[in-house]
């Protein structure tokens, strides 16, 4: 029986009937094209009403093939196939050809644009006629998360998840969760005391009934599809056994070996060799590092295990191996700073008092290796004059071409500390001020008051090469004061730079290891960047936080938030839809040569050793159609592009060159010489 | 797109006669340039000033303005810029366009680098007792005082030649600098 | 190792010194120096300033007659300026192509063309630490400079701008201060050390150049050096030879002498001064290098250990050096 085809040419206001004669190919598409029962254009498709249009003429007209010649699938190939599945037709047997990215957007030629439409509306019905019914896959989907980074984006999302029900698998690297908001002293536009704020989701964390938290630990290995994943998670060795372990802290107390704390104290204060990041950490179990432990160096000391009451150290333990199966993942894994010794003219690690935004919040934290006195590297001294330098490796070429989102909100913060606990004159050097969001113009305005010098000029270098009067002992500030356009050089005690905020040092592993992307700046890669922030190209792993660009503290949340929210909605909904557009093997035709299993990007593909034939997970195809196209012996099918729907576009688009042979039939019978001719394929194709 | 307001011909033109400077367009103003400059407060206007006049068409105040002729091509300017303007480079350009139009009033910089292409011209080498006293003879000899005594403490150190080097061959230079010469916009 | 040698205009007079001190120790350190033939000025910060086609053709002369000699691929030029104007020209040119060709349009009224990339442009400073090597010359030191507080002072144009290829960090370089170590001196750490020394603003306006002048000898003789050692002709000049100008300017009483690099290592291997030029500089090197070998070279201090109370920060950790 011949098939009902009924083609909606859009004019997308006048994006395509400004360039293409819609009406003309419309009716065109009526008069010449082969099973075309009903041709319409209309001014949008998309709309409500346009959409009824479609339903109305399945019902009306039994259409039972649809092709929208409008836009890009990308946009709106849902919107209608959902139409056609509310009128009862299968929506895989509606087919969308893109009249604006592919025609009306890309030549200003309005006779080649309505050739070319009526070209790609000849291939559009020629291929849909031959279209099947096909219906998705459902997978069951795991109602156990896993989040990877402690911060305050993976904190929120694993409490909402838990709250709401449902068993979250916490993995953070660190000996504590807390993230970079841990290490700061108070937080903007609020000055509310970040860990005020943070330490009670933070206990919400601790001992919550659905939350497994594995700190210390990394993510090893990532292997399943959205629903299933399975992760392979090391434990790292803590040296202490947390079932004996009280928290009394006296092995820290006791250990003789004190080093620079790098990682939560930036480098500006102290830890022991086994030792709590900070004092709420989260769980509250030390950790022993080996790289600086007197024990693991030369075989001495063992000072902790004499002074443990409990016996809880063990020198012997290693590190362990779990795996996890969840059904969702999302990625929290949070930004490093810039190593502002990359612009050397600022001095920072040559000259003692400069220093970066993370060593200045510790300073301030009261928790911290100053007691939250504001000194200079002395110790001692306090500034009387402070510079704040903002867009250390931002917006620059030559290090990251981006706007770090907080920086000037951070300096602004940064000012009123300093000046409310020193009285310190405070000088920011800026390009541009940022407080974009809610509050922050206000807290601009409120340091304008409080008395901050703001000059317009991008910072020149740092010196103590002193020159003018008033400028001996002092680090000088060099910097063109562009509002009045002079050259101006600042004498103050203390140096603050607000560095770039980067993608962690092995983001790149890290994405691939999730299967998702990351931008060329190195963060990863959301979905779209305006629809949608937190879910990535990979269904099931999903980014929340800085991991996915700069942002502040409650972007952070909104985003950690926004994650969990997806998620439930997976797992309320119990099972998700796989696209039946994939491939599948005939394993009758199939020989077992296995070239397609190394050429699938998504590892979809195994070998069955018992029957000598390969096998397409269809969850994880994702229908690329690698595979179909190297099978020498045709064996593999993706669905939705079979062979004869392919020929079938391709005759249609050289409808006037293969008008001699016929419509409708994927064979040739033998050209007349004038005509294009598509030859035969070797072998029978599979379908 | 640049260079389609009637303001922009200048803009275009700056641009065109400095290879790289394409970037000028992307200027953030952020006044690094005008902060690095040794000789920035000796300036009627700072590096980045002079970039702000430039993208509004003030053409004479630009090439009437001494900057260029401050500049030292320290190169400090170009190795900070965050949008990677050569500006160094600008300034040199900015230099030939104020010959060209006889626009910059004070005439010592822009003498001085012509006495001293001028020996280059004629000898292939820079002669500097030569052009010394070509110069500074005729641009208020009686401030020069310092130069006597420096010239003959160098003379005594043997750093100075009484006459001037000549290379082979300035035949060949002379050809190849007069070729150069006729393709550069007159 | 054998290089195309491009002297420059300062070093055949103003400069006498540093061509002396470099032919001098090219032998012991096993550069052989081939002067490249018939050589013409590098146009300076002059040429550019009025005609670039014909600034861009007098470098592409001498880049040119060097590739044609073809006694090496590497041209080696201790002046700063003359190393700047020369790879700056063949960078270009491989860059712009309508540059290119309009240079190589003029060299062609010469009889001449240069290929860009096929030269490499290297400063005589970059040579000697990069292909001698520190560890190769400290073998050779046979008079260590033990006594002796220099202040390594590189000037601009050595370090910037860097056109993909500059070896040296454009602001905090280091490699002329470790070979002054390695010849036994003690080096001060001379925050201006890349800080212009004012080039031809001597000429053009006398008070910014001596202020330029000025700042770098109160920086240098706040750090107590005896001697500021150099790697360009042009900052030898403004701090020798206008030395008594800027003191006169200023009421100042600098005595600093200022000595080429060359001239360092050279007494280092204990060749006789003369033979280097020494004697020539304006403000005399005479009574600093007395000190050579004369006071007793201190020991470090031993690391002091932190003590309980001490509530000194720590200082950021260094990265290592390249």
């Amino acid at each position: 029986m011949a098939e009902r085809v009924g083609v909606y040419v859009c004019h997308c206001g006048s994006n395509i009937a400004g360039v293409v004669d819609v009406g003309g190919v419309a009716q065109w598409a009526k008069d010449n094209l082969e099973d075309v029962a009903v041709a319409r254009d209309y001014k949008f498709m998309c709309s409500s009403l346009g959409q009824e249009l479609i339903e109305q003429d399945i019902k009306e007209q039994g259409l039972t093939r649809v092709v929208v010649a409008a836009c890009s699938p990308h946009l709106h190939e849902k919107t209608f196939r959902k139409a056609c599945a509310n009128a009862g037709l299968n929506p895989y047997l509606c087919h969308m050809v893109s009249l604006r990215e592919q025609v009306s957007w890309v030549t200003t030629d309005k006779t080649a644009a309505s050739e070319k439409a009526k070209a790609m509306i000849s291939a559009g019905v020629r291929r849909v006629v031959l279209h099947e019914e096909l219906e998705p896959t459902e997978v069951p989907v795991n109602p156990t998360t896993l989040v990877v980074g402690g911060g305050i984006a993976g904190i929120q999302a694993s409490l909402e998840l838990a709250d709401a029900g449902y068993p979250v698998y916490l993995v953070e690297r660190e000996p504590s969760i807390g993230g970079h908001m841990a290490q700061f002293d108070k937080t903007f536009p609020t000055l509310d005391c970040a860990a005020c704020i943070l330490t009670p989701k933070m206990s919400d964390v601790d001992g919550h009934p659905n939350i497994h938290l594995m700190s210390y630990s990394e993510v090893e290995e990532v292997t399943g599809y959205v629903g299933s994943f399975t992760a392979r998670i090391r434990k790292k060795a803590r040296y202490i056994k947390e079932a004996d372990c009280t928290g009394c802290g006296i092995c820290i107390e006791k250990c003789p070996k004190k080093v620079v704390d790098e990682v939560f104290e930036a480098g500006l204060g102290y830890r022991k060799a086994i030792y709590r990041p900070f004092p709420q950490a989260i769980p509250k179990f030390p950790v022993l590092d080996t790289a600086n432990c007197t024990y693991f160096e030369r075989g001495t000391c063992r000072a902790c295990e004499k002074f443990c009451p409990t016996g809880a150290i063990d020198f012997e333990q290693a590190d362990e191996y779990l795996d996890l199966d969840v059904g969702n993942i999302i990625l929290a894994t949070g930004y490093d700073l810039f190593d502002c010794a990359k612009i050397p003219q600022y001095g920072y690690g040559r000259l003692a008092n400069v220093f970066t935004s993370l060593e200045f919040e510790r300073m301030c934290n009261a928790a911290g290796p100053t007691e939250g006195k504001i000194v200079l590297r002395d110790g001692i001294t306090e500034p009387k004059s402070v510079a704040l330098i903002h867009c250390v490796g931002s917006r620059d070429k030559r290090h990251h071409p981006y706007c770090s989102a907080v920086c000037c909100m951070s300096a602004l913060k940064f000012g009123h500390l300093v000046m409310e606990k020193t009285g310190a004159d405070v000088t920011s050097f800026y390009i541009d001020m940022r407080p974009l969001h809610k509050n922050y113009e206000e807290f601009y305005d409120r340091l304008q008051q409080e008395g901050m010098h703001f000059i317009r000029g991008r910072a020149a270098e740092v010196t103590d090469a002193a020159r003018l009067p008033g400028e001996e002992g002092k680090l000088i500030v060099q910097a063109e004061d562009t509002l009045i356009g002079r050259q101006r050089r600042f004498p103050v005690d203390m140096v603050i730079l607000l560095g770039a905020l980067q993608p962690r040092a092995d983001a790149k592993e890290t994405a691939v290891r999730f299967g998702i992307s990351c931008s060329i700046d190195g963060w990863f890669t959301e979905r779209h960047p305006k629809l949608d922030p937190v879910a990535t190209m990979t269904d099931g792993v999903f980014i929340a936080g800085t991991c996915q660009g700069p942002k502040d503290i409650p972007d952070s949340v909104s985003q950690g938030a926004a994650a969990s929210a997806r998620v439930q909605g997976m797992i309320t909904t119990g099972t998700v839809l796989i696209e039946p557009i994939i491939a599948s093997i005939d394993e009758a035709r199939c020989s077992g040569c296995r070239i397609c299993n190394n050429l699938c990007p998504f590892n979809a593909i195994d070998y069955l050793e018992a029957k000598g034939v390969s096998s397409i997970n269809a969850a994880l195809c994702k229908g690329c159609g690698t595979c179909v196209a190297a099978c020498p012996a045709m064996a593999i099918t993706g669905a939705h592009f079979n062979y004869a729907q392919i020929t079938a576009e391709l005759e249609g688009i050289l409808y006037d060159a293969v008008r001699g042979n016929g419509f409708g039939s994927p064979k040739r019978s033998g050209g007349d010489g004038r005509h294009a001719v598509i030859p035969e394929p070797a072998l029978e194709p599979a379908s | 797109m640049h260079g389609s307001r009637a303001s922009d011909s200048f803009l275009t033109e700056v641009i065109e006669s400095t290879p790289g400077a394409e970037t000028l367009i992307t200027c953030l103003q952020c006044g690094t340039c005008g902060g690095s400059c040794p000789s920035g407060p000796d300036m009627d206007h700072t590096p980045r000033a002079l970039f702000a006049m430039i993208n509004a068409g003030m053409r004479d105040e630009v090439l009437q303005s001494n900057t260029p002729w401050y500049c030292v091509a320290c190169y400090y300017c170009m190795v900070r810029c965050p949008k990677d303007i050569p500006i160094t480079d600008l300034m040199y350009s900015l230099k030939r366009m104020a010959v060209r139009e006889k626009l910059y009033d004070d005439r010592d910089a822009p003498d001085w680098s012509q006495s001293f292409i001028g020996m280059v011209d004629n000898y292939g080498r820079s002669f500097e007792l030569g052009l010394a006293t070509r110069y500074h003879l005729t641009h208020h000899p009686l401030k020069k005082v310092g130069v006597g005594p420096l010239a003959l403490d160098m003379l005594s150190k043997d750093r100075m030649s009484l006459r001037p080097d000549r290379i082979k061959g300035i035949d060949q230079l002379r050809a190849i600098l007069d070729k150069a010469k006729s393709m550069e916009a007159a | 190792m054998r290089y195309a040698y491009y002297p420059g205009c300062s070093l055949t007079h103003s400069a006498a010194p540093y061509d002396l001190s470099t032919r001098a120790i090219a032998g012991p350190l096993g550069l052989a120096l081939e002067e490249i033939e018939d050589w013409n000025c590098c146009g300076a910060t002059e040429y550019i300033s009025i005609n670039k086609a014909a600034a861009y053709a007098l470098v592409g002369r001498n880049l040119a007659l060097a590739a044609q000699q073809g006694v090496s691929q590497d041209v080696v030029a201790p002046c700063s300026a003359c190393y700047l104007n020369l790879r700056k020209v063949d960078h270009y040119m491989g860059k712009y192509p309508d540059l290119r060709d309009q240079t190589n349009q003029s060299l062609a009224a010469g009889g001449l063309h240069y290929d860009p990339g096929s030269l490499r442009i290297r400063h005589l400073l970059n040579v000697v630490v990069e292909d001698v090597g520190l560890e190769a010359i400290k073998s050779k030191v046979t008079r260590p400079l033990d006594g002796l507080r220099v202040a390594p002072y590189y000037g601009c144009l050595i370090a910037r701008p860097q056109l993909n290829g500059g070896s040296i960090d454009p602001e905090y370089p280091t490699h002329l201060d470790h070979l002054l170590k390695n010849l036994g001196a003690e080096v001060v750490d001379f925050p201006l050390k890349t800080h212009c020394c004012g080039g031809h603003m001597t000429q053009i306006s006398a008070d910014t150049a001596y202020e330029l002048i000025r700042r770098l000898l109160h920086n240098a003789a706040e750090y107590e050096a005896d001697l500021i050692v150099t790697a360009c002709p042009m900052c030898q000049l403004n701090l020798d030879a206008y030395q008594s100008q800027v003191n006169r300017h200023f009421g100042t009483g600098y005595h600093l002498p200022v000595l080429y690099f060359t001239q360092m290592i050279g007494l280092a291997l204990g060749m006789e001064p003369a033979a280097l030029g020494i004697g020539r500089e304006v403000v005399s090197a005479a009574p600093a290098l007395k000190k050579i070998g004369k006071v007793a070279p201190e020991t470090p201090a031993a690391p002091r250990r932190r003590k309980r109370d001490d509530k000194a920060l720590p200082m950021p950790r260094q990265r290592e050096e390249a």
